[in-house]
């Protein structure tokens, strides 16, 4: 289970890093993905459970003793999260369009009139 | 069903469907589209006070509003347990959780809702094209961002909501695209905000994983019972600095003038509340949902550290935002550096509040200062939203921000020059504004806690005197300015009415207003112990060392007048036709035609030069340092945190 915790640790770093060492606005955006996977994995591990039911109470064994199912409210947590990246991705990916027929550059050392 | 029993939710779907409802008026006119959404925007705000009066008079000072529930106004069963009315048959619920402090920033948000509306009906015609149609949608959308993180009683829900403000937000900032600097500030506030937004969400799964729960309440109470590990502590720092940066707290403040230099003029007001929904975020998690873990048996986390934390981050903010905004040249960009600067009043009040809580001075001293930095909260809305507006005024006459090539409207647009000078005494803590009123709060109370802050706050008022001083010259006075002959339309003129009428009411009422609306607030955040004495009257406002009536000071003002009136009267009529009275002061120095407003404090900023030069630097504009110093704070604090103060 540890295992998990450290890959999605582990892509929030690199995503981290992807962020601040690269100059390319593309790469930035993917950076940001790479740390939103580390953040939804994170979340959507929690509702793992070993050996556990797809989160439908009557698949599950209602009533048995054997009742055991993976964590609905987590999952609906992470696909909600998932939604807003890919919206935030969106809208990223357009500003980066128009900001390089303005520009004509995707460098961020040369997409900084606003300073001071 | 009674419909004002589900208040909570109605003004989050009035606007949210009027959003909705926008693209469908496609082909409706624009003016049409603009009624509605002022129409909209009244009736939110009547449902916001209607509300806040439930909130105030309830017996709890506080509204449940639970999703899904059939009696969902059934607060009675809630009063008992915090949450989970429900045991059993739902193991998670959004609980809409409406106390004393949410109402109060709900009114502010439907105030400025209004106010923007208003303006944007004069202002929105000019923009061109097809655009327009989104623009109330995105504006409706911020709107129902910042209710629902100010009602919302769920950390998740929280999260998705400050998403939603920031992605209207960060579209709206691009509103005007063919700028390459609106593109430019809407994708830095964009990434920094998502980073931002992530490590939030990070710090509610560490939660979820652990107590398996999203209610900041319950929570609480969970933490206060089984103490505090590492994992919260990472969750503070986490939360901490993610709202501080999109409060715009220096040094992680660089998106802030960007975004509120770009943003249409119209939204302005709208833009600070957003900034301040944050802020108020920021107040909730550090005071409700860690309120228990101070003093908990196991690993309670030192409210001292964390208070000064905040501090700290509202003194830099202060100083290095109103030195920044001395050398600025355009009137936008100066007043987000302004922004930058008020917002560090509130860290600083509510830093000290929190670095005292539990403790005697808390009664002494730290509830006033609380109530000080709240009480700062809706005068620096208002203020700083009547300043923004006056400067939409003359880039609507002038289309430039430029001070170097303003002068000369006070001729033509009198009203515009009142409102500025409203909003400019204001934010500069002249008495009887508002501003005054909540910085002597903050003053009187902070030096007992260390008197260097006080210090500190009273010479970035006197600077922030100093700057608003050269956009009143540079803008307003001078020969008259050709290009302007009249005022801006009305509906733009009403906007900044209601503004400064609230202004002046808060700086006449001050005492009144902090009683009855800024202390529940205080109440709501830090327990009902915080006040023990009755410090506050009704007109005057008590801070424990010293009193402030602006209708005494008033009456001290209209004695000096009296003797002025008389001196002069007593005096020689004729003095100024002889002598040199009418010619500038310019100390012994030639009489320039030109004076550049870059230059009016140019021995000041030239005695710190070196400072500058470092400021400079670490304004690049270079959206990975935007990155780079968000990251280090957030390393910063969860190092001292971890390492040190445990």
């Amino acid at each position: 289970m540890n295992l998990v915790f450290v890959t999605a640790l582990l892509l929030i770093s690199i995503g981290f890093a992807g962020v601040v060492l690269n100059r390319n606005l593309m790469k930035i955006i993917i950076s940001i993905g790479v740390i939103e996977a580390g953040v939804n994995l994170f979340l959507v591990s929690s509702a793992y459970r070993e050996g556990g039911a797809l989160p439908i109470f009557t698949d599950a064994g209602a009533g048995t003793a054997t009742l055991s199912m993976a964590l609905p409210t987590a999952q609906a947590l992470t696909l909600t999260s998932i939604v807003i990246g890919v919206s935030i991705t969106a809208l990223l990916l357009s500003f980066a369009i128009v900001l390089h027929k303005h520009y004509g550059t995707l460098d961020t050392a040369e997409i900084r009139r606003l300073r001071e | 069903m009674n419909l004002t029993d589900h208040l909570p939710v109605l003004i989050i779907a009035l606007p949210l469907l009027t959003a909705f409802l926008m693209p469908l008026l496609r082909n409706v006119d624009q003016r049409v589209k603009g009624v509605l959404a002022v129409i909209v925007a009244v009736v939110t705000l009547l449902m916001v006070i209607s509300l806040a009066g439930d909130v105030y008079t309830s017996s709890e000072h506080r509204v449940d509003y639970t999703f899904g529930e059939r009696n969902a106004d059934n607060t009675t069963a809630l009063q008992n347990s915090t949450v989970l009315v429900d045991n059993g048959d739902f193991p998670i619920r959004i609980l809409f959780q409406i106390d004393a402090f949410s109402a109060f920033m709900a009114i502010i948000s439907a105030t400025v809702l209004l106010v923007g509306t208003l303006y944007s009906l004069a202002a929105v015609r000019n923009e061109d094209d097809a655009r327009k149609g989104h623009y109330y949608t995105l504006m409706m959308l911020m709107a129902v961002g910042m209710f629902g993180m100010e009602f919302t009683g769920d950390l998740f829900n929280l999260f998705v909501f400050m998403e939603l403000t920031s992605v209207s937000t960060c579209a709206m900032v691009a509103f005007h695209r063919e700028r390459s600097e609106s593109l430019e500030a809407a994708f830095k506030y964009l990434v920094i905000s998502t980073v931002g937004g992530l490590m939030m969400l990070l710090g509610v799964a560490l939660f979820y994983v652990q107590y398996d729960a999203l209610n900041m309440r319950y929570i609480a109470e969970l933490m206060a019972n089984r103490g505090v590990g590492d994992l919260e502590r990472t969750a503070l720092v986490l939360f901490m600095t993610c709202f501080a940066m999109k409060a715009g707290a220096v040094p992680m403040h660089m998106w802030t003038l960007d975004a509120y230099m770009e943003a249409p003029n119209s939204l302005m007001p709208m833009m600070v509340s957003v900034s301040q929904a944050s802020l108020y975020a920021l107040f909730r998690i550090v005071f409700t949902l860690y309120g228990g873990a101070y003093n908990v048996n196991v690993g309670a986390i030192d409210h001292e550290v964390i208070g000064q934390a905040l501090i700290i981050l509202g003194v830099l903010s202060m100083f290095i935002g109103v030195t920044m905004a001395l050398v600025q040249t355009d009137i936008k960009r100066l007043m987000a550096y302004h922004a930058v600067s008020q917002t560090g009043y509130m860290f600083l009040g509510v830093g000290v509040g929190l670095a005292v809580m539990g403790t005697a001075e808390f009664q002494e001293y730290g509830a006033r200062a609380m109530a000080g930095g709240i009480f700062h909260i809706i005068n620096h809305a208002f203020y700083k939203g009547l300043l923004f507006l006056t400067a939409g005024a003359v880039y609507y006459k002038l289309r430039t921000r430029d001070l170097d090539r303003m002068g000369g409207l006070a001729h033509s647009m009198p009203f515009t020059t009142i409102f500025f000078i409203i909003g400019a005494a204001a934010i500069a803590g002249l008495p009887p504004f508002n501003g005054y009123a909540s910085k002597v709060l903050i003053y009187e109370t902070v030096y007992q806690y260390n008197p260097l802050l006080t210090v500190i706050a009273m010479v970035v008022s006197v600077l922030t005197l100093a700057s608003f001083v050269k956009v009143f010259y540079s803008a307003f006075l001078g020969p008259r300015n050709p290009r302007v002959d009249d005022e801006v339309p009305q509906p733009m003129l009403l906007g900044m009415t209601i503004l400064a009428v609230l202004v002046l009411l808060l700086g006449l009422a001050p005492g009144l207003f902090v009683s009855t609306v800024v202390d529940p607030t205080v109440v709501a955040l830090a327990g009902e112990e915080a006040f023990e004495g009755d410090l506050a009257l009704e007109e005057t406002l008590a801070t424990g060392t010293g009193f402030w009536n602006p209708l005494l000071m008033l009456a001290g003002l209209a004695l000096m007048a009296i003797i002025v009136l008389v001196l002069r009267w007593i005096g020689e009529p004729d003095v100024r036709a002889t002598g040199r009275q009418g010619e500038p002061f310019v100390s012994g120095n030639p009489n320039e035609e030109v004076m550049r407003v870059s230059g009016v404090y140019w021995g000041f900023t030239e005695a710190l030069h070196g400072y500058y030069e470092k400021l400079r630097l670490v304004h690049s504009g270079d959206l990975r340092d935007y990155l780079f110093w968000y990251i280090s704070v957030t390393a910063l604090l969860m190092l001292y945190l971890l390492e040190v103060a445990t």
